[in-house]
């Protein structure tokens, strides 16, 4: 009796989870289609509470506590622009919990499990342990507790691969002869080693990919715990995670024109793979803010092009002041969103959603490309190689055959910038230098505040 | 584990992969951020499998390490449904002007 309603509180969480994920095919949906979901996993947590070997619950309900401040604590206070470091956190903590259970599993049987199993048990440790790590580096480059430039090594990749191999020639090893515990554990420590390596070449411009990866991975490791625990909602849940960041991943290196082995062995951005400018690209042609403000007054269509500049100068709330001052003078305001903006999928839309801009005036890629020769001012944002036109043209550039917004086709381009150096993948970009660009320096913030009150003024 | 549970698994595994599929790739680019912050909450149900281990008494390195992955689940659940639950209730359509809000 007690086993069937457990089973029946997993599969109607199974059908809930998948009527959540189906709700945020459109954001009207996507609220009601959350609440499922969430009513899908309390199910499935009392159903849990009732399973026959558990026999005390000080441990559990402890743990449920603690998880619960902690998690509304960061539901609640985490800023929006801080959202891609508590994903990478997020990721750490699923992959880790997967990783514990495999752990407790092979350690309570004294090693002793049947082959299958250790397959599906060795997948569950393996990418636990090395998706926590990686994560967690990959956290610490968001945060910026650890510079961001990719860190590569002659052999780097050999040796990476070495450790791989060596970690899977001890799982078969595990798989074949039942109960070694020490060197089960040395599996675990390579794994969390090889994360570590596996994030250390990849660049902050790659961190967008890097980030549905790991996704992906944390998904497939609470899968390989269903396997493990025979247990069907977690198989189904972690399959759902683990191909939405599957699907991401691919979404973003087609965004990129990069295939996912070239971000994971790549090291794009290092000093050593990107060649230097040849210098001859002409001056950047610095503009005053009175000049920029009276364009925009007098503009009929203006769109901005924002990138991880504004999330970091926390501008969202100001670019969409500005596009009120504008839009009350009758002025067309549009946003442009490139996939890989920002350092996480869909990173912009939610920093400008935040700042109460309506997601109809949030354009994709294929749909604002069109309206580039119609508008009369591109005010990009702190976002440097999603309009690289070098990508397009140049087919020497690392970058090239890259999809980029095309704000170089409309009339005047305004480009904010903290100074005049390169951005973070260390290109040039020869936007910079066209006629119809001008530069104004600074944090973007402040300039698009004093923009603000020069519009009005116009 | 026996080659017909394995077998079941797998049924599942694939069906869930498929329909994974389907839904995911209907997300708009829009959604991405909430997408991943609520796939995210979703596997934490791997919270499931932490509580049997915490609460089972196996032995204490089971009951300490159940008991650190119920927490870690249990962060994901939470915080990812209330992150999500709160990106959402941004998206609005219409420009609003602030006294309609």
């Amino acid at each position: 009796m007690q086993t069937y309603f457990i089973e029946l509180s997993y599969l109607l969480a199974s059908v809930l989870f998948i009527l959540g994920l189906k709700g945020l095919s459109h954001p009207e949906t996507a609220k009601r289609g959350m609440h499922l979901a969430e009513f899908g996993m309390l199910m499935a947590i009392i159903g849990t509470l009732m399973h026959h070997e558990i026999v005390s619950y000080t441990w559990i309900l402890s743990g449920l506590v603690v998880g619960s401040i902690v998690g509304l604590a960061m539901g609640f206070w985490v800023p929006m622009t801080a959202m891609p470091q508590r994903t990478a956190l997020s990721h750490a903590f699923g992959a880790f919990a997967a990783a514990l259970v495999g752990v407790s599993e092979y350690y309570r049987h004294g090693g002793h499990v049947d082959k299958i199993t250790m397959g599906a048990l060795g997948f569950e440790v393996m990418l636990g342990a090395l998706t926590t790590t990686g994560s967690l580096l990959a956290f610490a480059k968001l945060q910026g507790l650890v510079r961001g430039t990719p860190l590569t090594y002659k052999g780097q990749n050999i040796f990476n691969l070495a450790l791989l191999a060596a970690t899977v020639g001890i799982f078969i090893y595990l798989i074949a002869v039942p109960g070694s515990l020490p060197i089960f554990f040395v599996m675990v420590g390579l794994a969390l080693i090889f994360g570590l390596l596996l994030v250390m070449p990849i660049g902050a411009a790659d961190l967008t990919i890097l980030m549905s990866l790991l996704n992906a991975y944390a998904g497939l490791a609470t899968a390989a715990t269903g396997f493990v625990l025979n247990n069907k909602v977690l198989i189904i849940a972690g399959t759902l995670d683990g191909f939405s960041g599957f699907i991401l991943s691919i979404l973003m290196c087609r965004a990129m024109n990069r295939s996912i082995t070239n971000v994971l062995f790549g090291a794009f951005g290092s000093a050593s793979s990107v060649e230097s400018g040849d210098g001859r690209q002409g001056v950047m042609r610095e503009v005053t803010l009175d000049d920029i403000a009276i364009q925009l007054a007098y503009a009929k269509q203006v769109v901005f092009v924002p990138g991880y500049g504004m999330a970091t100068a926390q501008a969202q709330h100001a670019v969409r002041e500005l596009a009120n001052t504008l839009e009350k003078r009758g002025v067309t305001v549009k946003y442009g969103i490139h996939p890989v903006a920002g350092r996480m999928p869909g990173h912009m839309n939610v920093l400008l959603a935040e700042a109460n801009v309506p997601y109809s005036s949030l354009y994709e890629l294929e749909q604002i490309n069109p309206e580039f020769p119609s508008t009369d001012v591109a005010v990009v944002i702190g976002a440097n190689d999603v309009v690289n036109p070098d990508a397009r043209d140049n087919p020497g550039s690392p970058i090239a055959g890259m999809p980029i917004l095309e704000v170089d086709r409309s009339k005047s381009v305004v480009v904010l910038k903290r100074g005049q150096g390169k951005g973070f993948s260390g290109l040039e970009n020869p936007l910079f230098f066209k006629d119809v660009t001008g530069m104004l320096y600074g944090d973007a913030k402040d300039t698009l505040t004093r923009m603000i009150q020069a519009v009005q003024q116009a | 584990m026996s080659t017909d549970t394995l077998i079941t698994a797998l049924y599942v595994f694939s069906l869930a992969a498929f329909l994974g599929y389907l839904v995911i790739s209907r997300v708009p680019p829009l959604l991405h951020t909430p997408l991943m912050s609520a796939t995210n909450a979703i596997s934490g149900i791997s919270l499931v499998g932490s509580i049997v281990t915490a609460g089972a008494d196996y032995n204490t390195v089971s009951t300490i390490l159940g008991f650190t992955a119920v927490v870690c689940s249990t962060t994901n659940v939470v915080g990812g449904f209330v992150i999500t639950d709160r990106m959402l209730r941004m998206f609005k359509r219409k420009p609003t002007s602030k006294k309609e809000e």
